[in-house]
């Protein structure tokens, strides 16, 4: 049975009432015992950084040439925290409250309600570190709005928000660099994960410039390796950004939680043609001045500009007047797929919809020009205050939309449609991130706790820095406390070997089979199939075609892959190779967990389940659970179910309207 | 902005002038490719994905190159194009660059970023692991994690705020050492002693951090500003030479008060 270790005892007081009896371990034990912790982004740099500062002996390994470029650095718009700073009535559990109910009902209640508890904490910690947060002109932070919620409780930096906490983070972990508590490993790769009598004692990683193998032992091993979105080939994620860690402890036995919940952010530029090699996301918090809307008749081909006000449609206005263009990102996604899929896209794709900002440059103007005292200011004169203001707000996101497209968003609207953004599924964890292997961890994006369905925005920075800076310094000593009688296993030990040998076999296969076709064009067909059919709308007979495609693609990829170069030196068509192989398995998993669940929920809307006006439709009955996956053998998994109860929140029909 | 674009969408054909070196002890040479029927939608990234396709089709060694987040933050990419860092336009990463600043015909240099603290690990690809080391010499605030008082409890002017901010925008590229004739890493250095000391958190440290930040430049050998400006010019984020500035004058407070 799957016992996810949730404390007993009232909600609010389950974590603190944990970290009054949680094991300690004393200081000079800490230094005696060894953790490995595989990615540097914002979870994992936060964990490496604070475990080292407790005293433990750290290594940290990214496949990037330094932690400071992990792919946390491109979120853009904001990390949440319930400090009521705006005195607009936000608190603990409003926040645990938004982030239940944005997920649609398919998260653990005791894992979110401490997010909420610490998030405040990550704010403070942030702003010790010198993270230059936005601030008003009394010199106090400053908050705006985000998509799912009414109050003011995002915290960012201009749209950088992603990268000026992980270079906060970065740079304590640089610190303990310094101080010799964390040697860290760039360039290096997790490529197996050793177990020694049933628990996680360390990893074999590549050097990915001398090609050499590795092992290396920790006490614990965590990984912090981020989401799966790759999976589609075309997403906002890096080009590196792979599953990799997460589905080697998978086949080693770690469990696979909800990995059909992927998110699919709605304002992304769109895709120009069949040289695209990634998406490029404008944050959402461009929605809180842009408004969204289409032509209100289909095959418009006329400029924006020509088409007057009473010709559009602002289609989420008109079915979610509460929230408006604030509805959670799923709601946002599927509004805008429904549009184009009815005609009323725009562009040369027709695979668009429009993201305007004319009405906030005249608003933000107006506001500017009474700043100053004018009575009769022209149009021109409003427009060109109100283009500063919102130059200072999303700048750096308005010039990056205008090297893409070519397109000076000032002037014209933008262009948008949803793109793979996120994944909530992940890594099997229970309350102390531990998955199903004992003393193996999973944090940040990389587990699947803490957002359900679907995720709010700015609750990724959020959830990854909980993670690292106070939920495992604590569940990982509770663990640790029983290992300060186990000596560092030499890795000379048999299984060190053996899973040595796994991956040197495994690579002199891939290198062996010196077939036709590149990695990257079946990494191509691969989220082809995973787009179509497990994307943004789901069925039964398209899933099952899916799985069918994606074992026929597994086969030719094995048998007619052609990668270039040498095992013994750096082979970036090597490493690709060893990440796609790796997601054409977990594609069948995603399929395979899409097809269990007859229902729609949060991200994962199967048509066959909807309401009558088209939102999803949930069966609380037979899906109210974490479907974790065992891997059993090539294409066979056993499903085991975590029944989420909730004891605080009373599960509905969610309604923005 | 750039005055060579343009909304048109156009094909080329290309003559690519591409360094390459199989590692840091062999030397390298240019070779010579040439690409067909490039959109000018590309990016400059994803004509260089055509070209390392073609290369493992035709069974040659693909072309190495550090690239990751492709939306111009992670600071991987690191081209010198035609004579710049990342290429012509101006505040830009060579993965923003997009293939209307080229026109059919063109020959297109490409060159790994050139300095004595970045050997070159193969082809285009360096070590920039120096930049690190310049960070774990004081380029942080000393504070451990549970330490921190309440975020509102330090008010700190929003012209400070904006100015650290600024500065902190460094993705620490190394564009500015490959611009500078003299391999230089005062932009970089200066972008962080800047950021941490408009902060009033980053004032215990304030001495410390500089010198030592300094010396450990020095230790990785990269070269002494002469404030020609280059750096600033081809800055992504268009990080301001005045942090050089203030750089100087942190020193010079830090050694001249010293004990």
């Amino acid at each position: 049975m799957l016992d996810a270790k949730i404390p007993a005892g009232p909600l609010p007081e389950k974590w603190t009432d944990y970290k009054g009896h949680c094991k300690l371990v004393n200081p000079s034990n800490k230094r005696k015992l060894e953790v490995i912790i595989v990615g540097t982004g914002l979870a994992g740099a936060s964990a490496a950084a604070s475990l080292a500062e407790l005293g433990y002996q750290v290594k940290a390994f990214c496949f990037q040439d330094s932690p400071r470029r992990t792919h946390s650095i491109a979120a853009q718009g904001g990390i949440n925290a319930a400090k009521n700073y705006q005195n607009d009535g936000d608190s603990i559990f409003r926040l645990f409250y938004d982030t239940i109910k944005g997920g649609d009902y398919r998260a653990r209640e005791a894992n979110v309600h401490r997010l909420a508890e610490v998030s405040g904490n990550i704010i403070d910690q942030c702003v010790a570190q010198g993270v230059p947060f936005a601030r008003e002109y009394g010199g106090l932070l400053s908050n705006r709005s985000f998509g799912g919620t009414q109050v003011q409780r995002t915290f960012y930096a201009a749209g950088q928000t992603g990268q000026q906490l992980l270079i906060g983070a970065y740079q304590a972990l640089e610190r303990q660099v310094a101080l010799g508590n964390v040697k860290m490993y760039s360039r290096h790769e997790m490529l197996e994960l050793v177990t020694i009598d049933g628990k996680a004692r360390g990893i074999i990683a590549r050097d990915l410039v001398s090609g050499a193998l590795e092992r290396h032992f920790g006490h614990a091993v965590l990984l912090c390796t981020g989401g799966y979105g790759n999976v589609f080939y075309l997403s906002t994620n890096a080009m590196g950004s792979n599953v990799t860690a997460a589905w080697k402890a998978h086949r080693n036995g770690a469990y696979f939680a909800n990995p059909c919940f992927t998110q699919i952010h709605p304002t992304c530029i769109p895709v120009s043609g069949d040289h695209q090699s990634k998406l490029t996301l404008m944050s959402e918090s461009l929605r809180n001045d842009g408004r969204i809307w289409v032509p209100a008749q289909k095959n418009d081909t006329r400029k924006p500009t020509d088409i007057a006000e009473n010709e559009r449609d602002y289609y989420l206005e008109r079915r979610y007047p509460a929230f408006g263009n604030l509805v959670p990102r799923d709601v946002a996604s599927r509004a805008s797929k429904e549009r184009c899929d009815e005609g009323y896209g725009v562009g040369t794709s027709k695979q668009a919809v429009y993201l305007d900002f004319a009405d906030a440059i005249i608003r933000y103007g107006k506001i500017e020009i009474s700043k100053e005292g004018k009575s009769n200011a022209t149009l021109e004169e409003i427009i060109a205050l109100g283009k500063e203001v919102v130059k200072e707000k999303y700048g750096n996101l308005f010039d990056m939309y205008e090297k893409i497209t070519g397109e000076n968003p000032y002037e014209v609207p933008m262009r948008i449609y949803p793109a793979v953004h996120y994944t909530m599924g992940g890594l099997w964890v229970d309350y102390e991130l531990q998955t199903s292997i004992p003393g193996l961890y999973a944090l940040g994006e990389a587990n699947f706790s803490d957002h359900g369905a679907n995720r709010l925005g700015a609750s990724a920075l959020m959830q990854g820095l909980a993670d690292g800076y106070f939920v495992v310094p604590y569940t990982l000593g509770n663990n640790l406390a029983d290992e300060i009688y186990n000596k560092p296993i030499a890795t000379s030990h048999p299984a060190f070997e053996e899973a040595e040998n796994k991956v040197s076999e495994r690579i002199q296969k891939l290198m062996s089979i010196q077939g036709t076709q590149t990695v990257e064009s079946f990494h191509k067909r691969l989220g082809k199939i995973i787009w179509n059919q497990c994307g943004m709308a789901r069925t039964e007979s398209g899933l099952k075609q899916a799985i069918a495609d994606v074992q026929a693609l597994k086969k030719e990829f094995w048998s007619d892959v052609r990668i270039p170069g040498v095992v013994n030196g750096m082979n970036p068509e090597l490493d690709k190779a060893n990440r796609v192989a790796d997601f054409i398995e977990l594609g069948e998993l995603m399929c395979v967990d899409a097809l269990n669940r007859n229902e729609s929920c949060g991200g994962h809307f199967r048509e066959e389940y909807q309401t009558p006006d088209g939102e999803a439709l949930r069966d609380d009955a037979n899906y109210m659970y974490v479907a974790a996956w065992q891997f059993a053998d090539e294409h066979k998994w056993e499903l085991h179910k975590e029944p989420l109860v909730y004891d605080v929140i009373k599960p509905s029909q969610r309604n923005y309207k | 902005m750039e005055s060579d674009r343009t909304m048109e969408h156009y094909h080329m054909n290309l003559n690519l002038k591409v360094w390459r070196q199989p590692n840091s002890q062999t030397p390298g040479a240019f070779k010579l490719y040439r690409v067909e029927n490039i959109s000018s939608e590309m990016s400059f990234l994803e004509m260089f994905d055509v070209l390392n396709e073609q290369l493992i089709r035709d069974g040659e060694d693909p072309i190495t190159f550090d690239h990751d987040c492709r939306e111009g933050i992670c600071g991987s990419c690191s081209m010198y194009i035609n004579g710049k860092p990342h290429g012509p336009w101006a505040a830009n990463t060579t993965c923003q660059l997009h293939m209307r600043a080229f026109h059919d015909g063109d020959t297109i240099v490409v060159e790994p970023w050139r300095a004595n603290s970045f050997p070159v690990i193969k082809d285009l690809m360096v070590d920039r692991s120096a930049f690190d080391r310049i960070i774990q010499a004081g380029g942080y605030i000393s504070v451990n994690t549970g330490n921190a008082v309440d975020g509102n409890s330090l008010p700190v002017p929003k012209d400070h705020a904006d100015q650290a901010f600024a500065a902190a925008m460094c993705i620490g590229c190394g564009a500015c050492v490959a611009a500078c004739k003299n391999s230089s890493a005062m932009l970089f250095l200066s972008a962080k002693v800047s950021h941490l000391s408009l902060l009033p958190q980053g004032d215990p440290e304030r001495s410390s951090r500089v010198v030592n930040m300094v010396a450990q430049m020095d230790k990785e050998g990269f070269g002494a500003c002469t404030n020609t400006g280059a750096c600033e010019a081809t800055c992504p984020k268009e990080i301001s030479i005045a942090n050089i500035a203030r750089l100087n004058k942190e020193y010079l407070l830090a050694t001249l008060t010293a004990e």
